[in-house]
């Protein structure tokens, strides 16, 4: 089963992320988005947490690992949509000091 | 000693696919009490936490069992308590510092214990190394 779904168009990637992530998730997650990303070389990552209903702390390993790479490639990454319990779990590790988190839904 | 109103003892292999398991078999059978969506999810997010590291750390490479206990009471408390008999830790106060990981692939946060402590009201951890790890969590529902 797919755990992601990609969008890409004028150097940005939109990385939408399907279901819970957890630890047993995130690797198949991990790999899907780590294999568009250098394929793809965007300017800018999305990361669409809008059908993510269920997200712990392997979820924030997740962003920081996809943040790293994406600094290695110089990209831009950004958080889309998050649902509010992802976002309460994204606000008590500080995310948004690092990448920038959109509520809306804004591309 | 003041009695639970209801019990659920639950024992789990290692397995990674058992995380989501843990999480929603306790989420279900603290769904009794009507909690709010906050609440289960804290609850969710907590239990997912404590499974996960059991697998992750205590029991590496290796499967062993992983025991949970949820009790709840009259006045609303629930009481979760996680255990495995991996490697243990060490240094408790250390590995609960937020941040802090042994993990070497890169991809852990080092935030298990901060979501544990932030999303529950109570957290105590006990452990030896080579003994083992002990959690009890406790919220009280509104
Ligand atoms: N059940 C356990 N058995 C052995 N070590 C553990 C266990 N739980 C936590 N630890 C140790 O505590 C550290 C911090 O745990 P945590 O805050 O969940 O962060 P993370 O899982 O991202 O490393 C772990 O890296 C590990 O060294
Ligand atoms: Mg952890």
């Amino acid at each position: 089963m797919e755990k992601t779904r990609f969008i890409y168009e004028d150097a940005t990637l939109t990385v939408k992320i399907l279901g819970d992530i957890d630890h047993h998730n995130a690797r198949a997650v991990r790999e899907e988005a780590d294999k568009i990303i250098l394929g793809r070389k965007p300017r800018l990552i999305l990361l669409d947490l809008s059908a993510v209903e269920f997200m712990d702390s392997s979820g924030l390993g997740l962003i920081l690992g996809r943040y790293n790479l994406a600094e290695e490639i110089g990209a831009e990454v950004k958080i889309i949509k998050p649902a509010p319990s992802v976002l309460r779990i994204l606000e008590l590790a500080g995310i948004e000091r690092i990448m920038k988190i959109e509520e809306g839904a804004k591309k | 000693m003041k009695r639970s109103e209801n019990t659920m003892k639950l024992y789990l292999p290692s397995l990674s696919v058992n995380e989501s398991l843990a999480r929603s078999a306790v989420a279900a059978f603290v769904a009794q009490l009507n909690p709010t969506i906050e609440e289960i999810s804290d609850i969710k997010c907590a239990v997912s936490e404590a499974v996960t590291n059991s697998i992750v750390h205590g029991y590496k490479f290796a499967t062993g069992i992983i025991y949970i206990c949820v009790k709840y009471y009259r006045d609303r408390t629930v009481v979760i308590e996680i255990k495995d008999k991996g490697c243990g830790i060490e240094d408790v106060s250390l590995a609960m510092t937020p941040l802090f990981t042994t993990d070497t692939s890169g991809e852990r946060s080092g935030m298990g214990f901060a979501v544990m402590s932030t999303f529950m009201d109570k957290l105590d951890v006990y452990s030896k190394r080579g003994n083992g790890v002990r959690i009890l969590m406790t919220k009280k529902l509104a």
